[in-house]
């Protein structure tokens, strides 16, 4: 496919912001166990909620540079019962309000007791308003994968181990964003929150590294045999029909040589894992710096990722687009 | 938006026509919004192309529309070089008192100075027409240049030919052979019958160095060297005659097969026809004056006598103890040694193949007879109750003929034909009004240098079909009368002329210099011509007094065509939506197997700018420089315009024959000929735009030896005689040119140059040879023979302007087979150098395994020179497409003066595009620099010229007005 | 339930592209255009078609096959672009199983495109809609067109008739027949999108030549062919023995 850098914006910047919010959330939901120290809520949670929507926001421009028509965006979220692309228009907003809500309660310090659970554990609108931002979180994870793993002839992205990548990637920015921003603003949560980024790095690592292996050894379900519905083992197309290009090879080619390819993959397999990780560890300690360049160094990474993500996979339909004559 | 329920019927005007998008010519209906054209298709109601339309002929609306239009009559600015594109709008006042001011006076000195040659135009009849009114020689249509040998060929072998005058019967064909067609002619026509001949479980083979388009779909195809389709059709004829799987009564009744030739060398006679008296008159048919040795009363007797029946093989004396053999005989000792073995070695294709060919077609031909119940009496009186059909058929065309060897192989094919019983019968081949001819046809051009005076017409046609020596068309030196020299001793029966010499003798002045070239639609700078880079040098060649070689050089077209930048005049054309045509029974008609058909186009648009539709050029110039056709005895003017002139012109006051064959007469109830009639555009149009006269069965059949048909034909003053019209398998017409070589009878002889050229071409039996660039040529050093093939969608068309056609051929590559390839170490996309003895061309080479491996191939005139036809300069067309006539040479060295002769068929003066011989390299590692990815040549941009619309950069096409 | 359908024989198909100008002639100036054409007189042109003919080779000299493959949207049965796209734009058509883009809903996010494996999709690069072949439904029920032009410009244009129109749920249509009869078959199975174009295969036909048809009784050179006679007064048998 051919990489939209809108869509390359897109995925990433809101896969740090729903990362973010996560992070925001599980150290408010530690702290409410007293297993972390209470921070700043002020800067923390309210700060850092205005951060994921910022991110958010920024993701959600990036759109509309992928929509032919972007003043009928509205128009998207119809068909919410079957395409997954109208369900994450649904959840993305919907995210997004409730981000700016949680951020809201936060910096309003609006915490009336609305009810307390079993164990004396209170909760506030800002517990409500994290936990339905969570739900959405993964929501908006399953959806943004689902748009790209619900495609079977894209066998490169047809697989369960999209959304986890989705998952685990834009955890791990997420996270080690929370981490670089908690050293600024949160201290006292900067080791909990990169030791979780790394964690869900390694995860990611794991997870990427799957699919790479196993999409590196997918057979493709279409041939140039059946695409025309010739039984012959040599075919080779002479003419696609038109010689200027079109959509076809416009959409659905990357145009790079195999070269870019391998060097992007390379690129983004250390700028996403290893590098942040070991920037991570050695950042643990509250290092702002060092924790904001894992951050930005993971964030080059995943765009890249997204990138290879796209031009890796193989549309069926570039078996018709291989000659000009 | 893409309406979900079908939108309100806004169209308001269908009008109908005859489509132009090439010379195809097939009905078509034009729906126009507004007075736009919002939609072309085919009209269901016309019989050529019963209502489907081609790729080009849909893209129409993209040339009514072409940038590239020329709207303005131009001069080349004063000072300004010829090639630099620099012109200045005039009034066509200007133009023509410019042009007949200058070819008054030519025609008041030496009418030969001025010269016409049109392109694929369809209106000989009238540029013609107006060439011999004129007084010049010096006019062809493109034919020489395109497959005059196709014609040529067959009609001096079975007095008709493939495409306007013939073609194959696939309704009622088992076995259809296409052998050297380069997905030229036909278009439409073909292709319905193609496929429905599929369908109806035909068998299709196709003999062809490449497998493309139509050849595609065949059952079988045989690769086979360019050039060398002679061998394999004389190794046919070989296993067919060795197996006798001839269809002897068909050979004996309507052929020349049993005919006796003097087998004496010594006599003047040899070679010649046995007659029995020396013809009375010289008449353009052939008396039955010649003998049959009898089998019944074994001696000789004349042919068709009542129950005769001749030997086909044998030798026998005659009384006067002449040895003579049948003509059988001498066929049969031709092919002799031509096996299939011997063939195999010079085609490429293996010897059983060709066995299994001639065994296909000859069982084909014999045990699949069709008997339709037509009654029919033949020309000796004898009643049939039937027709037969022996139902294999052929078509050939370019492939065959564009090689200088090609006369003699379309020779071989027609006998081929003729052997296994197939013309026009069902199945086989069939005749198209006005074929068939006598062999040859009656048309001659004068024999004499004192047919050319000033102020006069010409003494005779410009192009004819000669008999004899004494029918060419030179001076008393021998040399040749016309330009192109045409009609001489160099290509004596160049019946459709040598446009393709025209401008490399005028601007040696080989024969002689001439003042003014008028060129119609002919992109003679470019794609119509060999040697297109030399050709443009000429165009601009001065002499030492700084004066043109070519002195005045007019050009008409609608296009911005590479020839255009040339001209000093340039006289814009109509589109074939802004015009009257006539495709006349005068020209080429589109007459069906069934009867004669002719058709008009009628203008379904206003004229555009100040475009001219060339015929009105013509007769404005006709009239203002008083030629007879176009004035009164009083010197008025008769016409008031085209239209005008193709209903009222007769060939001679009260001939009844004019331009077009339906609705003659005062109220149109006459058909082929009447008197004038002043509606009859008005009934055209009502019809179609098309006249259709059915024949009535018992006419359609049989029709060189068939009574009923010729008579009517007679009648109908289609032709003059009602005599049969006899297959030549043995042409008694070239032996009359080898006798002259050989220095017997009475006719002219050859100038001694040519001598041995006319004795070894002329040969009265088919024979191969090699083709005579491949005799100059080192094969060993141009291993390689490189052809062109038009793409279906621009097959015969100026189509590279086109918005919509130019996407799918926007650039053409050199197709190269894989193995070949990789064995010169060229990859799949390379850029490679192409050279022959000739010149080189840079482009980018196709691996493909469709195409025979000493074969190489391109599309033809896709490349353009930069900027021409308002293409931006950067277009694919000029940086990555290119043209293989850059290779290819209209001279080589030779027998003709200054030892040089035309690189043309020896016989006909076809141009032997096919023939020339290539080598391929890959190009160094330093054409991966950015500049260095074009092809070369690379020529000066072109510019637009005045009066030119701007090219777009975005085209939304919406048939409607614009606001 | 009627799903329309464009049924092509590559049999009979010579490539010669008279189907897709005659849809982009059509369309350009229809209900589904205008169909824009960028750089038409300038490098590498490009503009939207929804139909395009390709060309393909089998096999290896000299058996190789050149085949001609017409391609435009296959109006699936299940067509998969339909359910992914956010607006609704892409339907199909319940009466006729038409695939359509409403151009006044489509957003241009190209989504449908990818859920094809066909490619039959087009973006236009001016209007900015997804477009494709609507099987000309702005003429098949057109009543004011003779009935014989109420088919797809495409089909009305195809010199070789290699392009049959008509309801493959009809089992007695010319499309479902040839289907049946001539083998027809979807392109790309393995996806069940169930494409409702089909297509149909090269077909061969030979002819089988006994030796013995070589000879035959009434073979002309038994006529022809001159033996040669002796001479009465040549030696023979007789002369030299009695029995």
């Amino acid at each position: 496919m051919h990489p939209a850098f809108s869509v390359i914006f897109l995925t990433t910047l809101i896969g740090a912001a729903q990362g973010l919010f996560l992070a925001l959330f599980t150290a408010q939901s530690y702290a409410a166990f007293k297993l972390l120290p209470e921070p700043d809520a002020h800067a923390f949670y309210g700060q850092g909620s205005l951060l994921a929507v910022l991110l958010l926001a920024a993701g959600l421009v990036a759109s509309f540079f992928h929509l032919g028509h972007p003043e009928r965006a509205w128009r998207a979220a119809a068909m919410w019962r079957t395409s997954w692309l109208s369900r994450e228009v649904i959840v993305l907003p919907a995210f997004m309000g409730v981000v700016f809500l949680y951020g809201l309660a936060h910096w309003l310090d609006w915490h009336p007791l609305l009810m307390t659970l079993p164990g004396g554990l209170p909760v506030d609108p800002s517990a409500i308003l994290g936990v339905a931002g969570t739900v959405l979180a993964f929501a908006l994870f399953l959806c943004t994968a689902m748009i790209y793993a619900c495609l079977k002839f894209l066998s490169e992205w047809h697989s369960p181990l999209t959304v986890i990548n989705y998952v685990l990637l834009g955890g791990a920015s997420g996270f080690s964003l929370a981490a670089a921003f908690a050293a600024v603003t949160a201290p006292e949560l900067v080791s909990f929150l990169a030791a979780w980024a790394a964690i869900i790095t390694l995860l990611g690592m794991v997870s990427r590294i799957a699919s790479l292996y196993r999409n590196a050894r997918l057979k493709p379900k279409s041939t140039l045999q059946t695409a025309i519905g010739i039984k012959h083992p040599k075919i080779v197309q002479k003419t696609q029909g038109f010689m200027g290009g079109s959509f076809n090879t416009r959409e659905f080619f990357h145009g790079q040589p195999v070269a870019v390819l391998r060097g992007v993959k390379w690129f983004f397999i250390i700028a996403v894992f290893p590098l942040p990780l070991l920037l991570l560890l050695s950042g643990m300690q509250g290092g702002a710096g060092v924790l904001a360049t894992a951050f930005v160094v993971q964030y080059a990474g995943l765009l890249a990722e997204r990138w290879f993500f796209f031009a890796q996979a193989n549309h069926p339909q570039n078996l018709y687009y291989q000659s000009i004559a | 938006m893409q309406a979900a329920n079908p939108s309100p019927a806004s169209v308001q005007e269908v009008k109908t026509t005859t489509c132009y998008m090439c010379a195809c010519r097939c009905g078509i209906r034009v729906h126009l919004r507004d007075g736009v054209v919002r939609y072309i298709d085919g009209n269901p109601d016309h019989p050529l192309n019963k209502g489907v339309i081609c790729a080009k002929g849909s893209s129409g609306i993209m040339k009514q529309y072409s940038p590239a239009r020329l709207l303005k009559p131009l001069k080349r600015k004063a000072g300004a070089e010829r090639g630099a594109g620099e012109f200045e709008e005039i009034e066509w006042d200007e133009a023509f008192a410019t042009l007949a001011e200058r070819l008054g006076k030519i025609r008041a000195t030496d009418p030969k100075k001025f010269a016409l040659f049109t392109g694929r135009d369809q209106m000989q009849a009238l540029t013609g027409m107006f060439a011999r009114q004129f007084g010049t020689p010096n006019y062809a249509a493109h034919g020489g240049f395109c497959s005059v040998n196709m014609a040529a060929g067959m009609i001096y072998t079975i007095g008709g030919s493939f495409w306007e005058f013939g073609g194959p019967d696939l309704d009622r064909a088992k076995l259809f052979v296409m052998i050297g067609t380069a997905e030229d002619h036909h278009s439409n026509p073909l292709k319905i019958a193609l496929s429905k001949f599929k369908r109806d479980g035909g068998r299709f083979i196709s003999i062809n160095p490449v497998r493309t388009g139509y050849s595609a779909i065949a059952d079988e195809w045989v690769p086979i060297r360019p050039g060398t389709d002679g061998a394999l059709l004389l190794a046919i004829i070989h296993e067919i005659i060795a197996t006798g799987l001839y269809d002897r009564d068909f050979l004996v009744k309507y052929s020349n097969a049993g005919q006796l030739i003097n087998a004496n060398e010594a006599s003047d006679e040899f070679g010649f026809f046995v007659r029995t008296e020396v013809p009375t008159e010289e008449a353009c048919y052939e008396p039955q004056d010649k003998l049959w040795w009898d089998r019944n009363t074994d001696r000789a007797v004349v042919t068709h006598s009542a129950d005769a029946d001749p030997y086909l093989l044998g030798e026998f004396t005659l009384k006067d103890g002449t040895p003579v053999k049948p003509a059988f005989q001498l066929l049969h000792e031709r092919v002799k040694d031509y096996t299939p073995e011997w063939a195999s070695q010079i085609t490429g294709i293996p010897a059983e193949t060709i066995r299994r060919l001639a065994y296909e077609m000859g069982v084909t031909a014999r045990d699949q007879k069709i008997e339709l119940p037509i009654a029919w009496t033949d020309s000796w009186g004898v009643e049939h109750d039937t027709v037969t059909g022996n139902p294999v058929a052929f078509h050939a065309m370019r492939g065959l003929a564009a090689h200088s060897n090609g006369f003699q192989t379309i020779r071989a094919m027609a006998i081929l034909m003729s052997l296994l019983g197939t013309i026009d019968r069902p199945g086989g081949f069939r005749h198209k009004a006005p074929f068939p001819r006598p062999i040859p046809p009656c048309a001659r051009t004068p024999n004499d240098p004192r047919a050319v005076q000033p102020n006069r017409p010409l003494d005779g046609m410009a192009l004819g079909w000669p008999s004899d020596p004494d029918d060419l068309f030179v001076n008393d030196d021998g040399s040749p009368v016309r330009i192109d020299k045409a009609f001489s001793w160099e290509y004596p029966l160049s019946v459709h002329g040598l446009m393709h010499n025209a401008i490399t003798n005028a601007w040696r002045g080989d024969p002689y210099r001439i003042d003014t070239l008028l060129i119609f639609m002919a992109n003679m700078a470019w794609n119509s011509t060999m040697n297109a880079v030399e050709v443009r040098k000429m165009l601009n060649d001065k002499d030492e007094q700084g004066e043109y070689k070519i002195p005045f050089l007019v050009v008409c077209d609608a296009f911005h065509s590479e020839m255009t930048a040339f001209a000093d005049l340039i006289l814009p054309d109509t589109t074939y939506l802004e015009r009257h045509d006539v495709m006349s029974m005068l020209d080429r008609p589109i007459s069906e197997f069934d009867g004669p058909v002719d058709s008009v186009r009628i203008p379904v648009l206003p004229v555009s700018g100040d475009c001219k539709p060339f015929q009105e050029v013509l007769i404005e110039l006709g009239t203002r420089l008083k030629l007879p056709a176009f004035v009164t005895k009083e010197g008025a003017r008769k016409f008031r315009d085209y239209p005008d002139f193709v209903v009222n012109w007769e060939s001679e006051p009260g001939s009844g024959i004019g331009f077009l064959a339906g609705w003659r007469g005062k109220g149109g109830e006459k058909s082929l000929r009447g008197e004038p009639n002043p509606n009859q555009w008005e009934m055209y149009q009502k019809n179609n735009c098309v006249f259709h006269y059915e024949l009535p069965k018992s006419y359609q059949y049989m029709r060189n030896w068939n009574k009923g048909y010729l008579e009517w034909s007679q009648r109908n003053r289609i032709t003059r005689y009602a005599e049969p019209i006899l297959i030549h398998l043995y042409s008694e017409v070239l032996q009359r040119f080898r006798g002259a070589a050989q220095g017997k009878g009475l006719t002219r002889k050859p100038p001694e140059h040519l001598r041995k050229r006319i004795e070894t071409y002329f040969d009265p039996l088919p024979f191969y040879y090699d083709p005579l660039e491949a005799q100059v040529t080192d094969k060993h050093k141009y291993p390689l023979a490189a052809v062109t093939q038009r793409p279906m969608a621009m097959y015969h068309s100026w189509d590279s302007q086109n918005a919509w056609l130019r996407q799918i051929h926007t650039h053409n590559y050199l197709y190269v087979n894989a193995t070949t390839a990789r064995q010169q170490g060229i990859a799949d996309g390379d850029w490679i150098w192409v050279e022959s003895q000739w010149g080189k061309v840079r482009c980018m080479a196709r691996h493909s395994e469709a195409v025979e491996p000493g074969t190489v191939w391109t599309w033809n005139a896709i490349g353009k020179a930069a900027g021409a036809w308002n293409l931006a300069p950067d277009a694919n067309e000029s940086q990555k497409g290119f043209l293989l006539n850059h290779l290819i040479s209209e001279e080589i060295p030779g027998a003709g003066a200054a030892g040089r002769v035309s690189n043309s068929d020896p016989i006909t003066g076809q141009a032997a595009w096919y023939d020339v011989r290539v080598r391929i390299t890959k190009v160094g590692a330093g054409v991966t620099a950015p500049g260095l990815q074009t092809t070369s040549p690379q020529f000066e941009p072109m510019k637009p010229y005045p009066g030119m619309k701007e090219r777009s950069s975005i085209l939304a096409y919406l048939g409607i007005k614009a606001k | 339930m009627t799903q329309l359908a464009l049924v092509i024989d590559l049999n009979v198909c010579v490539g010669c592209q008279a189907c897709v100008t005659s849809c982009k002639e059509w369309n350009t100036s229809g209900s589904a255009g205008p169909m824009v054409d960028q750089n038409p007189y300038g490098a590498d042109p490009t503009g939207t078609f929804f139909n395009r003919v390709q060309t393909f080779e089998v096999g290896e000299f000299p058996n190789t096959e050149t085949v001609h493959f017409p391609k435009s949207c296959l109006h699936c049965e299940d067509p998969p672009c339909v359910p992914v796209c956010p607006t609704g734009a892409s339907y199909k058509r319940k009466e006729d199983g038409i695939v359509l883009v409403n151009y006044d809903k489509c957003i241009g996010c190209k989504y449908c495109s990818w859920a094809c494996p066909y490619g039959a999709r087009e973006l236009d690069e001016q209007q900015q809609v997804m477009k494709k072949c609507t099987l000309c439904v702005d003429r098949i029920y057109d009543m004011t067109m003779a009935a014989d032009d109420r088919k797809p410009s495409c089909v009305k244009a195809c010199p070789t008739s290699a392009r049959l129109f008509g309801d493959i749920h009809d089992p007695e249509s010319v499309v479902s027949v040839a289907i049946r009869e001539s083998g027809g078959y979807p392109l790309m199975p393995e996806w069940g999108t169930h494409p409702a174009n089909h297509y149909l295969p090269r077909r061969k036909t030979r002819i089988k030549i006994h030796e013995d048809e070589l000879e035959r009784a009434d073979n002309p050179l038994k006529v022809d062919r001159q033996l040669p006679r002796p001479a009465t007064s040549e030696p023979t048998l007789d002369d030299v023995t009695t029995w």
